[in-house]
């Protein structure tokens, strides 16, 4: 859980960090999407290095929810009598939601999947494939409608959860949280990360909606 | 004070149990939670009611034996053992809800009861250090860093009464084995055995049907001693230790 959890925090930082550059206008944003399918070569053929993340995201993937399944079904069997009366006194709702949270995101990524990458479905036209746009024009299309970009906002929403109390979780698991000042940097570093990474990853379709980013 | 106690009642371990209502007057906010539970069962008994069955041993907070799940919280809403809870933490007026523990490692034998026998065998399987016996050996004899001690000691006063597995969403003793890893490994006298007593352990949690630890934190917020949330990643080190050495 937490070795495959840091490897999908690796991987929306690069994410965001990528997402981004649609501030720097049309050109740059598909010349920085080309490029990742450029990245090696010639070491590596054309698309080498993302379909090496691809695979590797995707064992990632399934080692995250393998695990997360055993843990719900261990949970499940240690207490089948529930409690009339439960109350949480010392638990973030974060790390309460984590397995809602996580089957959201799930969905969501395989939306975001159909959407952008192997779909690449424009809702504005109605074109699929080549015929959606360039990277840059598919985006801008896609964040334009509302209602897209509340899915996306809500995806993040449940990113930022999973990461506020993932990050820590990942390193306490990792038996890196032997203090309590050490136990708080790590509570900290989840904060961080939820607030960076959903909060990068929103600026853009918001600002896609509010027209700070147009064609 | 009035209240309105709803008590779970179950009369064998196999029996279908529910959860009862009882009114009951004339009690002191000077009185114990569990004296106000005698009070409750002098009542019952007069009625001709079989009285409620409880856990419960010193009462005075130190041997683990007291339970109670009260109000959906372990110990009730003081940082206590439910021996130490007093009515004063309550109002007049209040209606309060008494489950046992549940977990289904621990369970429930009569009424409020359960049977928390799967944390001795967790502690047969390395809970334990070996020493030789004879004459009480010289204290100052095996050096102790004092930072090590004092941590030790503190997590040493777990007492082993189940409220971590009880608050968890999980169903997980993981503070409890923590709090065993960290007081027994921060100790010259622990070392022997460090590494085989983490992987026996662990072993002996998941087969007695305990949940996995997913840190959220509910453990440590319930336990009457206050055994801090580090000694679960004390016992994930230790346990990742333990495997790279092949245990």
């Amino acid at each position: 859980m937490a070795a495959s959890g840091a490897a999908f925090i690796g991987f929306v930082l690069g994410h965001m960090y990528g997402n981004l550059k649609a501030f720097g206008g049309q050109e740059k944003f598909n010349e920085y999407a080309h490029h990742l399918r450029e990245l090696g070569e010639p070491l590596l053929p054309y698309e080498g290095f993302i379909w090496i993340m691809r695979v590797g995201l995707l064992a990632a993937l399934i080692v995250h929810v393998v695990c997360a399944v055993v843990l719900a079904r261990r949970a499940g069997q240690a207490r089948t009598v529930k409690y009339a009366v439960k109350k949480n006194k010392g638990s973030s709702l974060s790390s309460r939601t984590m397995r809602w949270g996580g089957a959201t995101l799930l969905l969501f990524i395989i939306w975001h999947l159909v959407n952008f990458t192997f779909g690449k479905v424009n809702v504005q036209t109605g074109e699929t494939g080549a015929a959606a746009g360039d990277p840059y024009s598919l985006l801008v299309d896609t964040f334009d409608v509302w209602w897209m970009t509340i899915i996306y906002l809500v995806a993040m929403v449940a990113l930022a959860f999973h990461l506020h109390h993932g990050t820590w979780s990942a390193l306490q698991t990792l038996g890196l949280t032997n203090t309590a000042s050490s136990r708080q940097r790590a509570k900290t570093a989840g904060w961080v990360l939820a607030v960076v990474v959903a909060g990068g990853f929103s600026a853009v379709p918001l600002s896609v909606l509010l027209g700070i980013i147009e064609k | 004070m009035k209240l309105t106690l709803k008590v779970w009642r179950q009369a064998n371990a196999t029996a279908q149990g529910e959860i009862k209502t009882y009114p009951l007057d004339g009690v002191s906010p000077d009185m114990s939670f569990l004296e106000m539970l005698d009070l409750l069962n002098e009542q019952l008994v007069t009625q001709g009611e079989e009285p409620v069955a409880f856990d419960h041993d010193c009462r005075e907070g130190i041997c683990g034996m007291c339970s109670l799940m009260i109000n959906g919280e372990a110990h009730g809403p003081e940082v206590t053992t439910t021996c130490q809870l007093h009515m004063r933490s309550f109002s007049d007026g209040d209606t309060i809800t008494i489950e046992p523990w549940r977990a289904d490692p621990f369970p429930v034998i009569k009424d409020l009861v359960v049977d928390r026998s799967a944390f001795d065998r967790i502690i047969q399987s390395g809970g334990f250090i070996s020493a030789n016996t004879g004459s009480a050996p010289e204290a100052n004899s095996v050096p102790a860093p004092r930072d090590k001690a004092m941590r030790a000691f503190n997590v040493a006063t777990c007492i082993g009464c189940g409220a971590c597995v009880a608050a968890c969403p999980n169903g997980s003793a993981s503070l409890f084995l923590g709090a065993k890893i960290t007081h027994l490994g921060e100790l010259p006298q622990g070392q022997p055995e460090r590494w085989s007593r983490v992987v026996d352990m662990v072993g002996q949690h998941d087969h007695e049907g305990f949940g996995g630890c997913t840190n959220i934190g509910e453990c440590a917020s319930a336990c009457p001693k206050e055994i801090p949330l580090d000694v679960i990643s004390q016992l994930n080190k230790d346990l990742r230790t333990a495997m790279k050495q092949g245990l």
